[in-house]
């Protein structure tokens, strides 16, 4: 078979709705479409838990507490799912970590805004989750086999990271005069980089046409960013908050809210590094992998011995 | 740098599979690293069955498994491909027969 049989076979897979899996053909480009996205995909996870992680030790009750260290660790599970996608691949797990330490891998920029008060919590479940979520729904019928498999599992966990989100704010709402200023001011902060995390209006992201024809995408970003707006703006008025959006306007015609502009100034400055916490938050990674190095050799060092010593007595009952 | 001199201290890479309930198949669900098998098993315990997956878990180091090669799939599977007989339904048989 030649490169454009193989070409031909690919695409009509892709057509007749056929997953991709490791092992089959695909072009580079393809490949490399996902590899650059499951990583950023996994390292979002990676970082994600460190915001949260910020408020473990100091989560207001036994049961917040307990709730947010399983949201952490469903965070961890969920990187690690994306590792192993991308691996199969053809990418190496320490490959993919160099990338992100090195700054050369992106991840959502969400995480690099900090977490000032409790009612942040509530405000990442709900918004930033909530978010997450209606992008992973849509990949869960992503052309290439390991990472649909991987968001099925991860979509499955994450409704329950926006629920614990939402019922922080709810019982909040309810609560004082200074809690419920907490919660306003904590949406304020969080709504419209959350709308920022759907990436770059379609006339601006290049990428897209390419990823809906390899059906990487489902969506675009515009379209999910949409759908967004709609279902939040109805679970808001429950809260009894508002948005921070003075432009935000049901419209009858189109079926869909109007928004105000999105200061994507902004985003791209954040993107490109300069973002209230991204120097913050990679450190932290590179120094919990640095100290975390002797673990990693004293285990490999442990199974090397077990292993030689097993051989030693298979050799000696011979 | 040589390959395996950039990733030499990366733990083994293995594949996870879970028997969601006794009575079913283990299934593979994912792959993960550890330094060895004990590891892989406590592992995935944490990583496929936080909320009660599995009732029992298989790891096999990645490199132990061989698979078949897609693209010899049309040669492969030709010799089921043409023998529909083998199927209930190719056999043509009268409505009144029941219980078959």
């Amino acid at each position: 078979m030649t490169v454009r049989d193989f070409q031909q076979a690919f695409d009509e897979k892709i057509d007749k709705e056929i997953a991709i899996e490791p092992r089959d053909w695909m072009p580079d480009n393809y490949r490399k479409t996902l590899i650059r996205q499951i990583s950023q995909h996994a390292h979002s996870e990676i970082i994600g838990m460190l915001p949260e992680g910020n408020w473990i030790t100091r989560a207001p009750s036994l049961r917040r507490k307990a709730v947010l260290l399983a949201k952490v660790q469903d965070e961890a599970g969920h990187g690690l799912y994306l590792y192993s996608a991308a691996e199969t691949l053809g990418i190496s797990r320490d490959e993919m970590i160099e990338q992100l330490h090195s700054g050369k891998a992106k991840y959502s920029s969400i995480f690099n805004y900090p977490t000032t008060s409790w009612a942040d919590m509530g405000a990442i479940g709900w918004l930033v989750d909530g978010a997450a979520i209606m992008n992973q729904v849509a990949l869960c019928r992503t052309s290439y086999g390991p990472y649909a498999r991987a968001m099925v599992r991860i979509c499955k966990e994450e409704s329950f990271h926006q629920r614990q989100g939402y019922e922080i704010l709810l019982n909040m709402s309810k609560g004082t005069e200074i809690q419920r200023k907490m919660v306003q001011e904590s949406i304020n902060r969080w709504w419209w980089p959350s709308l920022m995390m759907f990436g770059p209006t379609d006339d601006d992201s290049p990428n897209t046409e390419q990823s809906m024809r390899w059906r990487i995408k489902r969506f675009t970003n515009d379209e999910l960013r949409q759908r967004f707006i709609d279902v939040t703006v109805e679970q808001c008025k429950i809260l009894g908050m508002t948005l921070p959006d003075p432009e935000l306007k049901w419209n009858e015609e189109r079926g869909h809210y109007d928004y105000g502009p999105i200061n994507w100034d902004e985003f791209w400055n954040v993107v490109k590094g300069n973002g209230p916490c991204n120097k913050e938050r990679i450190a932290t990674r590179v120094k919990a992998h640095e100290e975390g190095a002797w673990v990693r050799d004293a285990a490999l060092a442990y199974s090397e011995k077990q292993k030689k010593r097993n051989n030693k007595t298979d050799h000696q009952a011979a | 740098m040589p390959e395996q001199d950039k990733h030499k201290n990366e733990w083994p890479l293995w594949e996870i599979f879970i028997r969601s309930k006794a009575g079913l198949d283990h299934k593979h669900v994912g792959s993960l690293h550890a330094a060895d098998a004990q590891m892989a098993i406590e592992n995935a315990r944490d990583v496929y069955t936080r909320r009660m997956e599995g009732v029992s878990i298989w790891v096999i180091e990645s490199k132990n498994i061989h698979a078949s090669d897609p693209d010899e799939s049309s040669s492969l599977y030709d010799p089921a491909n043409d023998k529909i007989y083998r199927h209930p339904t190719f056999y043509n048989l009268p409505d009144e027969l029941k219980h078959m």
